[in-house]
């Protein structure tokens, strides 16, 4: 008689029969095909309701949630990226730091480095090497000298002239130092193929004091230009532009 | 166990459970929102009582009663509230129609579904704790709280309401 199976069948599916009442049941099944159908209606109810229950997922906002309300390794790990940023920030402003202070330091040193071979060249007997007003003469005469070469610029109309040039070093890198004249005062021009430690240099054209020497610097050409001299702003800044202006020429 | 040690652990054995519980959850409500609250409310109450919690028993039967009496606390479960002497009312079904030899020949899940969610709160849930979460007889009777005959016979009339709803979803195909 079936139903006296029939009370077990779903304990039977469920697995919850002991392994004796299994095989028992298991035996009679293959026997009696109206237990045998209801197995089979069973198991597909089964299925069927695990499949269908299988349905709703939850969203990533409500899974933040939980993790914020359990969460210790959340914690950790946003512990751990805040640290990580700390550092970076705090990395880059000590560079930041150190890096302004030694261009801090660079530029007033440069500036009197420059101010002491200007000063060097004046005091000299012989100020310059090539003693010419003629750019054409000094210009040629720093070729196999110095490793660039640089244009200098027209003076007929101006109120500059050229008194001549001579090699000059600048941190044990030659460069070469022209003397212009305007007036009664002497002018330094010193020319170096650029670098590193003068890109703290002010990139603005405009003459600055160094010593009660008046300074304007600008970079052209892959060359450092120095103007320098005891004259006004406003003289060193026609040099410079004069000088500027020169390239093509 | 420090604090810290004890919510670790707690966050190793709750944490793989939260898609399952969701979705438990979600058919309790049959609201989004409100499953969201019922899950998060579960979670933070079991974080608190988790002291209390003894190791070496069943943690999945313990978080999911804690689920569901919170469920049944809430305004949506009140709403739904279970009758709690169902379980004698037996009544005899199973006639000769098994509707769900039907569910072979074509995909039925969408039906299946709307049929687990009219069923009755008390129904619905443990034929997910069976067939959804695959719980045993006896995780069952800890989660509910009811002893293994209880878990037995609500099963099996479980079933066969479920059975009933589906022969009244598919009544074309009642004699076919």
């Amino acid at each position: 008689m079936a139903d006296a199976w029939t009370s077990k069948l779903d304990a039977f599916l469920d697995g919850e029969l002991s392994p004796d009442e299994m095989s028992a049941l298991d035996a009679h099944v293959r026997t009696c095909p109206a237990c045998a159908a209801d197995v089979l209606g069973r198991t597909q109810l089964k299925r069927a309701v695990q499949q269908s229950g299988r349905l709703y997922s939850p969203s990533t906002e409500l899974r933040q949630r939980v993790h914020q309300i359990v969460g210790t390794r959340q914690r950790a790990v946003w512990h751990w990226q805040v640290a990580a940023l700390a550092t970076v920030v705090l990395i880059f402003a000590v560079a930041f730091l150190i890096q302004s202070r030694r261009d801090h330091r660079a530029l007033p040193q440069i500036d009197s480095e420059i101010a002491d071979l200007h000063v060097a060249a004046l005091a000299s007997s012989n100020p310059v090497d090539v003693v010419s007003s003629d750019r054409h003469t000094v210009k040629p005469w720093f070729e196999g000298k110095i490793p660039f070469t640089f244009n200098l610029p027209e003076l007929r109309d101006s109120d500059f002239t050229l008194v001549g040039g001579r090699v000059t070093y600048l941190r044990q890198t030659p460069g070469a130092h022209l003397i212009f004249q305007l007036r009664k005062h002497r002018l330094s021009v010193l020319i170096f193929q650029d670098r590193a430690e003068f890109r703290a240099l002010p990139s603005d054209a405009r003459p600055r004091q160094q010593a009660a020497f008046n300074v304007e610097s600008w970079t052209q050409g892959g060359l450092r230009y120095f103007v320098i001299g005891d004259t006004t702003a406003d003289d060193i800044h026609r040099l410079a532009d004069l000088l500027r202006g020169s390239e093509s020429s | 166990m420090s604090k810290e040690r004890l919510t670790a652990t707690f966050e190793e054995l709750a944490i793989p459970l939260f898609d399952q519980l969701y979705n438990f959850a979600h058919w309790l409500t049959q609201d989004r929102s409100e499953a969201e609250d019922l899950v998060q409310e579960t979670y933070a109450k079991a974080l608190r009582g988790f002291a209390s919690f003894r190791p070496g028993t069943n943690f999945r039967a313990w978080i999911y009663r804690i689920l569901r009496n919170t469920f049944l606390t809430s305004r949506a479960g009140l709403k739904a509230s279970v009758p709690l002497d169902s379980d004698d009312l037996a009544e005899p079904s199973a006639g000769p129609d098994t509707p769900e030899t039907l569910l072979m020949e074509r995909s039925q899940r969408l039906v299946v579904q709307h049929a687990l969610a009219e069923l009755p709160v008390h129904f619905r849930e443990i034929l997910l704790l069976c067939e959804v979460e695959e719980m045993s007889y006896l995780e069952i009777a800890e989660t509910l709280a009811i002893p293994i005959g209880t878990v037995m016979s609500r099963l099996s009339r479980a079933r066969r309401a479920l059975r009933d709803r589906l022969r009244q979803k598919l009544p074309g195909e009642r004699n076919g």
